[in-house]
């Protein structure tokens, strides 16, 4: 088991520029269903992936692949005639609100929109959008979403990931990397790690994660990594001690982030007092998770936890 | 992006939002010329001198070079000595003023450079409000923060009485409706015509903040008038960067004066540079993985010269480019570049790193942390280079490595 995706998760591209192409390839051969693409004035033709199969990733296959891609007009025709189930979003941020809403109005389940440097105002209509429908969106600014083995959207490394027994969430990209990479070195493994992003509206948030973690029957323990800005790490800490049966452990970048200044994502800023590390910190171990002092130490905190 | 006051009151008068009058100026003749349109044009024979520095607190701030001086003088002798007389003090505050250092609870101990002055009608004061529309994270919306506490810095209302602070949600299907605005004017404590130019002001400015793509708008104080007019004494507006691209108007008004120089150096070549107080200059790819770089070079004892993310797409131009930003601040001990390749190859940051070396030398220590894509590759290319690099096994080593040899 899993969460969010597995083996039968149905992929289609809304955005098959240079980064979608790139990333879509490396899906490819880590061996995720790659089933549609959409772009408007290529509809009807298909684009090529060949190239040699990535054996860290699903296993039983042959060593190359050759795969066309459908390119559709809407996210609506991807779904009915290739029968996709989730979408990844790698449209240029002025288009990419539109694409995560036109993806939502088509009723897919889940949105991953890896686009970094959308405008906050398009965000906020775009949730709002999404309010009353049934979609699911992880990000955007995220790295993707991965269950090793059966399923790779986004732009992680495949190879660093292994089948295993730890949830992983994050709000940064290269530090669910180093949890992940710890894991798979100590013979943990990932059940699926989640990047929701680092901007200031997104979609799916700690708690929704934990949530479904907490539910996974295979995963035995989640960590998760925040950052300064914001109060979903506060929300996630209350969530955990009302509800959590699983061990968490826990790193928070920013403890030494000068307060006003904007630390690379556009959510990751302390203003008017709110969302330092200090308080995120705090408040996670008082609901019991095992807060590891540095990233290096994020596997070894997770063992300590589940012990 | 930050902008000025005077250009926070452009974008509002532009909007219809009630402004004083007030006129520019970047020398000591302009300030004068100012004097006499100001208060003929509006009988209000006093005037104010406001410094323009992208800081808060201007009021309470002193110049360095003028301790008797703050940020913001409001000028009265006009009303016993006529025009030449407010002249005279304009002239004498603008020359103490302009090119001098302003230092404020915002600006740190070094203050402000004044290089621009702008010169303000005199208003009649009733009350003092605060209004401010800003991003509220945990609902995913804009909302609209008011108080009856107006002059005061917001946090301590909320410290210290948050039953004075009102807010409410604006729906971006909707706008802020017209009875929210209502609500907000009636909690103030407004009645007759200062409620409704207050309802009004409102709804103008949450329009103005979604129009503008500002992402926070403050009006502190915002001022009712003796005969009910309600207007923005002062204004600070920030912006949000991914959105600047479409707003040339806004973008016309960035001052790089107001701007690190390293800093607006990193943006030209899309990188995300913040300098900070240390001797530890840190190369890093990923915002999260740059901030926990900071966090362990200051958990092991040293202490961080910047924040640098050089992000997931860049070249071994933009990885030189990079470094060189680093090894331009003069505070740098030594440097810890660290590096957990996904879509960034190590052998790319490895071939930067040796390129900028090349260029500009290297006369402090260096640590480098390679791990992920292409990292075989990577450490190839340090060992083959003969740089004098040393190597980590991890971020905690590498860390720990580069404050033993800068101690």
């Amino acid at each position: 088991m899993s969460i969010l995706v597995n083996a039968d998760t149905r992929v289609l591209i809304q955005g098959l520029g240079r980064t979608g192409s790139f990333h879509t390839d490396k899906a490819i051969a880590y061996g995720t269903r790659m089933v549609a693409a959409v772009h408007p004035s290529k509809a009807g033709t298909v684009e090529k992936f060949t190239g040699e199969t990535d054996h860290s990733g699903v296993p039983g296959r042959p060593d190359t692949y050759d795969v066309d891609v459908p390119i559709f007009r809407s996210v609506a025709e991807a779904m009915s005639e290739a029968g996709a189930t989730v979408s990844v979003v790698y449209v240029p941020p002025p288009f990419a609100a539109d694409a995560i809403m036109e993806a939502a109005e088509a009723g897919i389940d889940l949105v991953v929109c890896i686009t970094e440097g959308i405008p906050v105002a398009d965000m906020v209509r775009a949730k709002r959008y999404l309010q009353d429908r049934e979609t699911r969106l992880v990000g955007p600014n995220c790295p993707g979403v991965i269950t090793p083995a059966e399923c790779k959207i986004g732009i992680m490394p495949g190879y660093i990931h292994q089948p295993g027994r730890v949830g992983v969430v994050s709000r940064s990209g290269t530090l669910t990397y180093e949890a992940v990479y710890q894991l798979t070195t100590i013979g943990l493994g990932q059940t699926t790690a989640v990047g929701i992003g680092g901007d200031p509206v997104n979609g799916t948030n700690f708690v929704d994660v934990l949530e479904l973690f907490n539910d996974d029957p295979v995963t035995e323990g989640v960590i998760m990594i925040g950052e300064i800005g914001g109060t979903a790490e506060e929300e996630a800490a209350a969530w955990i001690s009302a509800n959590m049966t699983k061990p968490v452990a826990g790193f928070i970048a920013g403890t030494t982030a000068p307060p006003g200044k904007r630390m690379g994502h556009a959510g990751a800023i302390i203003s008017g007092g709110m969302g330092t590390a200090d308080a995120k910190i705090s408040a996670l171990t008082a609901a019991g998770v095992t807060i590891a002092p540095t990233p290096s130490d994020l596997g070894a905190a997770m063992v300590e936890a589940m012990e | 992006m930050k902008i000025h006051e005077y250009q926070a009151k452009q974008l509002m008068a532009a909007r219809g939002i009630p402004v004083p009058r007030g006129i520019v100026a970047t020398s000591v003749d302009e300030a004068v010329a100012a004097v006499r349109p100001l208060i003929e044009e509006t009988g209000n024979k006093v005037v104010v001198v406001k410094a323009q520095i992208h800081a808060g607190g201007r009021g309470k701030g002193r110049f360095k070079e003028h301790p008797d001086i703050g940020g913001v003088n409001v000028v009265t002798a006009g009303i016993d000595g006529g025009i030449a007389a407010a002249e005279d003090r304009v002239r004498e505050l603008a020359w103490n003023m302009l090119g001098s250092t302003l230092v404020t609870i915002q600006t740190g101990p070094d203050g402000k450079k004044v290089n621009t002055l702008y010169i303000e009608q005199g208003i009649d004061i009733a009350d003092e409000l605060y209004l401010s529309v800003l991003l509220d994270r945990a609902v995913s919306r804009n909302i609209v923060m008011a108080s009856s506490e107006g002059g005061t810095e917001i946090e301590v209302v909320a410290a210290e009485t948050p039953e004075k602070i009102l807010r409410e949600e604006i729906d971006p299907a909707h706008g802020l409706l017209a009875f929210q605005a209502a609500r907000l004017a009636h909690g103030l404590g407004l009645e007759g015509d200062a409620q409704r130019n207050a309802a009004k002001f409102v709804r103008a400015l949450s329009t103005a903040a979604v129009e503008l793509d500002a992402d926070m708008i403050e009006i502190n104080p915002l001022v009712v008038t003796a005969d009910g007019k309600v207007m923005a004494l002062d204004g600070k507006m920030s912006f949000e960067a991914n959105a600047l691209y479409r707003h040339p108007e806004v973008m016309a008004m960035r001052d790089l004066s107001e701007e690190d120089p390293a800093e607006a150096a990193a943006k030209e070549h899309d990188l995300s540079f913040i300098k900070l107080d240390g001797t530890i200059g840190c190369m890093v790819n990923g915002a999260g993985l740059a901030m926990a770089t900071m966090d362990i070079i200051k958990y092991v004892g040293g202490e961080p010269a910047n924040f640098l993310d050089v992000g997931g797409g860049a070249t071994a131009d933009k990885i030189a480019e990079a470094f060189k930003l680093i090894t331009a601040d003069p505070n740098v001990k030594g440097i810890f570049v660290n590096i957990f390749g996904g879509i960034m190859r190590c052998d790319t940051i490895a071939e930067g790193v040796v390129e900028a070396v090349g260029e500009v030398g290297l006369d402090v220590p260096l640590v480098v942390r390679l791990e992920g894509t292409n990292v075989e590759l990577g450490k190839q290319i340090i060992d083959e280079s003969g740089l004098n690099a040393v190597s980590a096994t991890d971020m905690k080593d590498g860390a720990k490595k580069i404050v033993e040899l800068t101690s």
